[in-house]
């Protein structure tokens, strides 16, 4: 089991247990993080599925930062968006994220 | 508020596919129907979201765009003239005592209903709202999300946020007749069309625009009038004025308080049965999108089925003491009556 934490904005914990291929939105969607709304499904066209990796794991797996064009553009549909801004749905589960922690922005839209 | 509400046989909320094609269905049925939107107009995400780009699962239609299926839909209504209200989102609903449905909107208006169909796809199509403190005091006064009325922009501070295409389109669209006119963006790329981008550039270089890179932090005004807005970009903040802003970032669904309504809902979704489409509260149905069921798709075409097998439960109730029998299409007078 891969253990990721949601933070949302109020500092909430949402700790959640993930399995590998599966997205990071879809992790949040099945344990019911609030404030994940991923709206298109995961087709990287709606950007309500934004979060910010945790500066640790910046950090430990600076990877976990890099985005596509595509979510690039789509990022231009988020607020405050930071280096460390990711769609969740852009992000797939591996092994050696056991642990990793992401925040949950204010707002999606 | 006091106003007498509309009487209908049949209230569709949503006309998107799925609610126009109830009409048509609710109509075979001997139905009448008043449908309300939110949008301006008809087609809901065909419409809204990609009325250029072709669809090529509608039976019979090898490839059909967003706006064409709209449009035949809509002519494919007509005999049945259905009535619409658009500009109108549907805020709440209760029983009355005498069986029927008081459905309210936003504005004011207000319908009494022997049956409802909630057509809601994935709720109201809205644009996004980014976070910043005080946002609802001055929409509608100084923050926008769409241009109805470009002399409502002239001799204006503006401040156009975004970089897609409306933005871009916009902002050299209102910059002549301006005061001032920023572009305010995140960063060096546009996704807007490239054309677009290069006469944007031309007009920052000729002085007849700006650009700033950053983002939207805060908001500076009183009772409803900005003044101007805070931005950054990394560690740098600045202010520039603003007595308008306009706002691009894309549309969201929001299915809002109809999710209070009463029916039994999973995952913000309303739970039907699958013979008739009903909700948990007899006599409110759901079909397309905003509907789901073991093995739900949400397509276009499952909402057409949904939407026939609805009326053939919701004209029992609302014409209890009348025969109805199931008519093909072929065999109908009502389809052929000439609008
Ligand atoms: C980019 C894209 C491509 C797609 N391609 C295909 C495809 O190839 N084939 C296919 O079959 N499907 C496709 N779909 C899905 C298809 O568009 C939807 O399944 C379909 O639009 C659902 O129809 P609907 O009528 O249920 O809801 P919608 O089209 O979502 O319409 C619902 C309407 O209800 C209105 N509304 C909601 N709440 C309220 C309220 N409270 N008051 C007033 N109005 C309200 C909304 O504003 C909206 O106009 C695509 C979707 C997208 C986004
Ligand atoms: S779910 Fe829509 S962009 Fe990630």
């Amino acid at each position: 089991m891969i253990k990721i934490t949601f933070i949302g904005p109020d500092g909430k914990k949402h700790e959640t247990e993930a399995q590998e291929g599966m997205t990071l939105m879809e992790v949040a969607l099945k344990n019911m993080v609030p404030g994940i709304e991923a709206d298109c499904g995961g087709a990287c066209a709606c950007a309500t599925c934004h979060v910010y990796v945790d500066a640790d794991w910046v950090a430990k797996k600076p990877q976990l930062t890099q985005r596509s064009e595509t979510e690039e553009d789509m990022l231009d549909f988020a607020f405050d968006v930071r280096d460390n801004s990711r769609l969740s749905c852009q992000i797939k589960v591996t092994d050696d994220m056991d642990g990793l922690i992401v925040h949950v922005p204010e707002q999606q839209g | 508020m006091s106003n007498a509400p509309v009487t209908c046989e049949a209230l569709i909320i949503g006309a998107g596919p799925a609610g126009l094609f109830a009409a048509f269905q609710l109509g075979m049925a001997g139905v009448s129907s008043h449908l309300v939107d939110v949008l301006p107009h008809a087609g809901g995400q065909c419409a809204e979201l990609y009325p250029q780009k072709p669809i090529y699962d509608i039976p019979a239609h090898p490839r059909i765009t967003g706006a064409e299926l709209t449009d035949r839909l809509l002519e494919q209504t007509r005999p049945f003239s259905p009535l619409f209200h658009f500009n109108e989102r549907a805020t709440s609903l209760r029983k009355l005592d005498n069986g029927r449905f008081g459905v309210e909107m936003d504005s004011g208006l207000a319908f009494e209903a022997a049956v409802v169909v909630i057509a809601a796809g994935g709720g109201a199509i809205q644009p996004k709202k980014p976070p910043l403190r005080g946002i609802e005091d001055y929409e509608g006064t100084s923050i926008f999300y769409a241009v109805k009325d470009k002399a409502a922009f002239a001799g204006e501070h503006i401040v156009v946020a975004g970089g897609g295409d409306s933005a871009l389109d916009w902002a050299m669209e209102l910059a002549p007749e301006a005061k001032s006119l920023t572009l305010l963006h995140r960063r060096e790329q546009f996704r807007a069309a490239p054309a677009s981008v290069r006469r944007m550039r031309q007009m920052v270089e000729a002085g007849r625009m700006d650009f700033r890179l950053g983002q939207l932090r805060q908001l500076i005004g009183e009772n409803g009038q900005l003044r101007a807005v805070r931005a950054a970009n990394g560690r740098e903040s600045f202010e520039i004025p603003a007595t308008r802003l306009l706002l691009f970032f894309g549309l969201t669904n929001k299915m809002g308080p109809l999710a209070q309504w009463g029916m039994e809902m999973q995952g913000g979704l309303i739970i039907v049965n699958t013979a008739d489409f009903e909700t948990s509260i007899p006599g409110i149905f759901a079909i397309g999108d905003a509907c789901v069921y073991p093995g739900k798709l949400k397509l276009i075409l499952s909402g057409f089925h949904e939407a026939a097998l609805m009326a053939q439960k919701a004209c029992r109730r609302v014409h209890p003491d009348e025969h109805h029998t199931f008519v093909h299409s072929t065999s109908s007078r009502l389809a052929h009556k000439p609008s």
